[in-house]
Protein backbone atom coordinates (compact mmCIF):
# COMPACT_ATOMS: atom_id res chain seq x y z
CA UNK A 1 0.00 0.00 0.00
CA UNK A 2 1.62 3.25 -1.08
CA UNK A 3 2.14 5.68 1.83
CA UNK A 4 0.49 8.61 0.04
CA UNK A 5 -2.81 6.69 0.02
CA UNK A 6 -2.62 6.23 3.79
CA UNK A 7 -1.79 9.88 4.39
CA UNK A 8 -4.47 11.20 2.03
CA UNK A 9 -7.18 8.99 3.58
CA UNK A 10 -6.02 9.91 7.08
CA UNK A 11 -6.00 13.63 6.24
CA UNK A 12 -9.46 13.31 4.63
CA UNK A 13 -10.81 11.61 7.76
CA UNK A 14 -9.24 14.10 10.18
CA UNK A 15 -10.25 17.20 8.20
CA UNK A 16 -13.89 16.14 8.03
CA UNK A 17 -13.74 15.01 11.67
CA UNK A 18 -12.66 18.51 12.59
CA UNK A 19 -15.43 19.90 10.38
CA UNK A 20 -17.96 18.01 12.54
CA UNK A 21 -16.78 20.00 15.54
CA UNK A 22 -16.33 23.34 13.79
CA UNK A 23 -19.55 23.58 11.74
CA UNK A 24 -22.34 25.61 13.32
CA UNK A 25 -25.03 24.00 11.17
CA UNK A 26 -26.01 20.52 12.48
CA UNK A 27 -26.85 19.22 8.99
CA UNK A 28 -23.38 20.18 7.74
CA UNK A 29 -21.89 18.47 10.80
CA UNK A 30 -23.79 15.25 10.08
CA UNK A 31 -22.69 15.25 6.42
CA UNK A 32 -19.07 15.86 7.48
CA UNK A 33 -19.42 12.88 9.80
CA UNK A 34 -20.48 10.71 6.83
CA UNK A 35 -17.37 11.75 4.88
CA UNK A 36 -15.15 11.19 7.91
CA UNK A 37 -16.54 7.66 8.29
CA UNK A 38 -15.97 6.98 4.59
CA UNK A 39 -12.30 7.95 5.04
CA UNK A 40 -12.16 5.66 8.06
CA UNK A 41 -13.62 2.78 6.01
CA UNK A 42 -10.89 3.37 3.42
CA UNK A 43 -8.28 3.18 6.20
CA UNK A 44 -9.78 -0.13 7.34
CA UNK A 45 -9.36 -1.42 3.78
CA UNK A 46 -5.70 -0.34 3.72
CA UNK A 47 -5.33 -2.63 6.76
CA UNK A 48 -6.80 -5.59 4.79
CA UNK A 49 -9.97 -5.50 6.94
CA UNK A 50 -12.42 -5.42 4.03
CA UNK A 51 -15.35 -6.85 5.99
CA UNK A 52 -15.03 -4.23 8.73
CA UNK A 53 -14.71 -1.50 6.09
CA UNK A 54 -17.91 -2.63 4.34
CA UNK A 55 -19.73 -2.89 7.69
CA UNK A 56 -18.52 0.63 8.53
CA UNK A 57 -19.99 2.03 5.31
CA UNK A 58 -23.27 0.11 5.67
CA UNK A 59 -23.91 0.74 9.36
CA UNK A 60 -22.42 4.18 9.93
CA UNK A 61 -22.54 5.96 6.59
CA UNK A 62 -25.88 4.25 5.88
CA UNK A 63 -28.06 3.58 8.90
CA UNK A 64 -26.66 5.75 11.68
CA UNK A 65 -26.28 8.85 9.51
CA UNK A 66 -29.80 8.54 8.12
CA UNK A 67 -30.98 8.39 11.75
CA UNK A 68 -28.99 11.51 12.67
CA UNK A 69 -30.20 13.49 9.65
CA UNK A 70 -33.76 12.32 10.25
CA UNK A 71 -33.68 13.50 13.86
CA UNK A 72 -32.04 16.83 12.97
CA UNK A 73 -34.71 17.52 10.36
CA UNK A 74 -37.51 16.22 12.64
CA UNK A 75 -36.46 18.60 15.40
CA UNK A 76 -36.07 21.38 12.80
CA UNK A 77 -32.76 22.62 14.22
CA UNK A 78 -31.47 25.82 12.71
CA UNK A 79 -27.98 27.22 12.74
CA UNK A 80 -27.21 27.87 16.38
CA UNK A 81 -27.49 31.36 17.67
CA UNK A 82 -24.16 32.69 18.83
CA UNK A 83 -24.24 32.69 22.57
CA UNK A 84 -21.84 34.31 24.93
CA UNK A 85 -18.94 31.87 25.19
CA UNK A 86 -17.79 30.93 28.67
CA UNK A 87 -14.11 31.56 28.00
CA UNK A 88 -12.94 29.74 31.13
CA UNK A 89 -14.75 26.53 30.12
CA UNK A 90 -13.70 26.98 26.47
CA UNK A 91 -9.99 27.39 27.20
CA UNK A 92 -10.18 24.59 29.77
CA UNK A 93 -11.66 22.23 27.17
CA UNK A 94 -8.97 23.17 24.61
CA UNK A 95 -6.24 22.69 27.21
CA UNK A 96 -7.50 19.22 28.20
CA UNK A 97 -7.80 18.15 24.55
CA UNK A 98 -4.26 19.43 23.79
CA UNK A 99 -2.92 17.61 26.86
CA UNK A 100 -4.55 14.44 25.50
CA UNK A 101 -2.83 14.92 22.11
CA UNK A 102 0.55 15.48 23.78
CA UNK A 103 0.11 12.35 25.89
CA UNK A 104 -0.89 10.26 22.87
CA UNK A 105 2.21 11.42 20.96
CA UNK A 106 4.39 10.68 23.98
CA UNK A 107 2.94 7.19 24.54
CA UNK A 108 3.05 6.20 20.86
CA UNK A 109 6.59 7.63 20.59
CA UNK A 110 7.75 5.40 23.43
CA UNK A 111 5.82 2.34 22.27
CA UNK A 112 8.22 -0.48 21.43
CA UNK A 113 6.40 -1.77 18.34
CA UNK A 114 5.43 1.63 16.91
CA UNK A 115 8.42 1.82 14.54
CA UNK A 116 8.02 -1.67 13.12
CA UNK A 117 6.35 -2.09 9.71
CA UNK A 118 3.38 -4.40 9.34
CA UNK A 119 4.40 -8.03 8.74
CA UNK A 120 3.43 -9.39 5.31
CA UNK A 121 0.42 -11.64 4.84
CA UNK A 122 0.62 -15.13 3.33
CA UNK A 123 -1.61 -14.19 0.40
CA UNK A 124 -2.31 -10.80 -1.10
CA UNK A 125 -6.08 -11.27 -0.65
CA UNK A 126 -7.49 -12.41 2.67
CA UNK A 127 -10.70 -14.40 3.10
CA UNK A 128 -11.73 -12.24 6.01
CA UNK A 129 -15.53 -12.61 5.85
CA UNK A 130 -15.05 -16.36 6.16
CA UNK A 131 -12.56 -16.04 9.02
CA UNK A 132 -14.51 -13.43 10.98
CA UNK A 133 -17.71 -15.41 10.52
CA UNK A 134 -16.13 -18.68 11.68
CA UNK A 135 -14.68 -16.99 14.76
CA UNK A 136 -17.96 -15.17 15.46
CA UNK A 137 -20.11 -18.31 15.35
CA UNK A 138 -17.63 -20.68 17.03
CA UNK A 139 -15.56 -18.86 19.65
CA UNK A 140 -17.89 -15.90 20.22
CA UNK A 141 -21.28 -17.53 19.91
CA UNK A 142 -22.62 -16.47 23.33
CA UNK A 143 -21.55 -12.78 23.00
CA UNK A 144 -23.13 -12.79 19.54
CA UNK A 145 -26.45 -13.92 20.98
CA UNK A 146 -26.16 -11.38 23.79
CA UNK A 147 -25.73 -8.69 21.11
CA UNK A 148 -28.98 -9.91 19.58
CA UNK A 149 -30.77 -9.52 22.92
CA UNK A 150 -29.18 -6.08 23.32
CA UNK A 151 -30.55 -4.91 19.97
CA UNK A 152 -33.98 -6.25 20.93
CA UNK A 153 -33.82 -4.36 24.25
CA UNK A 154 -32.77 -1.20 22.39
CA UNK A 155 -35.72 -1.57 20.00
CA UNK A 156 -38.18 -1.95 22.89
CA UNK A 157 -36.54 0.96 24.71
CA UNK A 158 -36.86 3.24 21.70
CA UNK A 159 -40.55 2.36 21.32
CA UNK A 160 -41.19 3.05 25.02
CA UNK A 161 -39.26 6.33 24.88
CA UNK A 162 -41.08 7.66 21.84
CA UNK A 163 -44.56 7.14 23.25
CA UNK A 164 -46.41 10.39 23.73
CA UNK A 165 -46.60 10.46 27.51
CA UNK A 166 -43.61 9.21 29.47
CA UNK A 167 -45.56 8.22 32.54
CA UNK B 1 6.89 2.85 4.96
CA UNK B 2 3.71 3.05 7.05
CA UNK B 3 4.21 1.70 10.56
CA UNK B 4 1.86 0.76 13.37
CA UNK B 5 2.70 4.03 15.12
CA UNK B 6 1.30 6.08 12.21
CA UNK B 7 -2.06 4.35 12.48
CA UNK B 8 -2.05 4.79 16.27
CA UNK B 9 -1.28 8.51 15.92
CA UNK B 10 -4.08 9.03 13.39
CA UNK B 11 -6.44 7.10 15.67
CA UNK B 12 -5.36 9.18 18.66
CA UNK B 13 -5.85 12.42 16.73
CA UNK B 14 -9.37 11.36 15.72
CA UNK B 15 -10.11 10.52 19.35
CA UNK B 16 -8.77 13.93 20.44
CA UNK B 17 -11.00 15.67 17.85
CA UNK B 18 -14.04 13.82 19.19
CA UNK B 19 -13.01 14.59 22.75
CA UNK B 20 -12.54 18.29 21.97
CA UNK B 21 -16.00 18.31 20.38
CA UNK B 22 -17.57 16.81 23.51
CA UNK B 23 -15.78 19.39 25.66
CA UNK B 24 -16.42 22.45 23.50
CA UNK B 25 -19.76 22.08 21.74
CA UNK B 26 -23.05 22.83 23.50
CA UNK B 27 -25.49 21.21 21.06
CA UNK B 28 -26.40 17.77 22.39
CA UNK B 29 -26.69 16.22 18.91
CA UNK B 30 -23.17 17.40 17.97
CA UNK B 31 -21.90 15.98 21.28
CA UNK B 32 -23.49 12.68 20.32
CA UNK B 33 -21.77 12.72 16.90
CA UNK B 34 -18.44 13.38 18.60
CA UNK B 35 -19.03 10.32 20.81
CA UNK B 36 -19.35 8.30 17.60
CA UNK B 37 -16.04 9.74 16.37
CA UNK B 38 -14.33 8.57 19.58
CA UNK B 39 -15.78 5.05 19.27
CA UNK B 40 -14.52 4.84 15.71
CA UNK B 41 -11.06 6.04 16.68
CA UNK B 42 -10.87 3.09 19.09
CA UNK B 43 -11.99 0.80 16.25
CA UNK B 44 -9.17 2.07 14.03
CA UNK B 45 -6.49 1.25 16.57
CA UNK B 46 -8.04 -2.19 17.18
CA UNK B 47 -7.95 -3.00 13.46
CA UNK B 48 -4.36 -1.71 13.21
CA UNK B 49 -3.29 -4.04 16.04
CA UNK B 50 -5.20 -6.88 14.36
CA UNK B 51 -3.20 -6.35 11.15
CA UNK B 52 0.03 -6.05 13.13
CA UNK B 53 -0.34 -9.43 14.89
CA UNK B 54 0.09 -11.77 11.95
CA UNK B 55 0.36 -15.48 12.60
CA UNK B 56 0.21 -18.20 9.93
CA UNK B 57 0.05 -15.37 7.41
CA UNK B 58 -3.34 -14.16 8.65
CA UNK B 59 -4.27 -11.09 10.75
CA UNK B 60 -5.57 -11.65 14.27
CA UNK B 61 -9.31 -11.83 13.66
CA UNK B 62 -10.23 -11.67 17.36
CA UNK B 63 -9.80 -7.90 17.21
CA UNK B 64 -12.02 -7.65 14.13
CA UNK B 65 -14.77 -9.61 15.90
CA UNK B 66 -14.40 -7.15 18.77
CA UNK B 67 -14.78 -4.24 16.34
CA UNK B 68 -17.91 -5.92 14.97
CA UNK B 69 -19.36 -6.01 18.50
CA UNK B 70 -18.42 -2.37 19.10
CA UNK B 71 -20.21 -1.33 15.90
CA UNK B 72 -23.33 -3.30 16.91
CA UNK B 73 -23.39 -1.76 20.40
CA UNK B 74 -22.77 1.72 18.97
CA UNK B 75 -25.69 1.35 16.56
CA UNK B 76 -28.01 0.35 19.42
CA UNK B 77 -26.65 3.25 21.47
CA UNK B 78 -27.35 5.75 18.68
CA UNK B 79 -30.95 4.55 18.40
CA UNK B 80 -31.63 4.83 22.13
CA UNK B 81 -29.72 8.11 22.53
CA UNK B 82 -31.55 9.81 19.68
CA UNK B 83 -34.89 8.64 21.11
CA UNK B 84 -33.91 10.21 24.45
CA UNK B 85 -32.95 13.44 22.65
CA UNK B 86 -36.33 13.52 20.87
CA UNK B 87 -38.17 12.97 24.19
CA UNK B 88 -36.05 15.71 25.76
CA UNK B 89 -36.79 18.08 22.88
CA UNK B 90 -40.52 17.43 23.25
CA UNK B 91 -40.35 18.32 26.94
CA UNK B 92 -38.05 21.35 26.70
CA UNK B 93 -37.92 22.55 23.04
CA UNK B 94 -34.14 22.84 23.15
CA UNK B 95 -31.02 20.80 22.36
CA UNK B 96 -28.66 23.20 24.10
CA UNK B 97 -27.05 21.53 27.12
CA UNK B 98 -26.96 24.72 29.16
CA UNK B 99 -30.78 24.87 29.04
CA UNK B 100 -31.05 21.31 30.40
CA UNK B 101 -29.44 21.63 33.82
CA UNK B 102 -32.20 20.44 36.14
CA UNK B 103 -32.39 16.74 37.00
CA UNK B 104 -36.18 16.63 37.25
CA UNK B 105 -38.92 18.57 35.49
Amino acid sequence: MPPFLFWSFAAFMLVFGAAVVLNRNPVASALSLVLSFLGLAALFMTLDAYFIGIIQVLVYAGAVMVLFLFIIMLLDLRVEKLRRINWLAFSGGIAVALALVVQIFYVVGNFRFARQPFPPLAQSTVDDVHNVGALLFQSYNLPFQIIGVLVLVATIGVIVLSKRDLR
Amino acid sequence: MITLGDYLLVSGLLFAIGFAGVMLRRNIIIIFMCLELMLNAANLSLVAFSRFRVDFGLPDYNAQVFVFFIIAVAAAEVAVGLAIIVALFRARQTTHVEDITSLKF
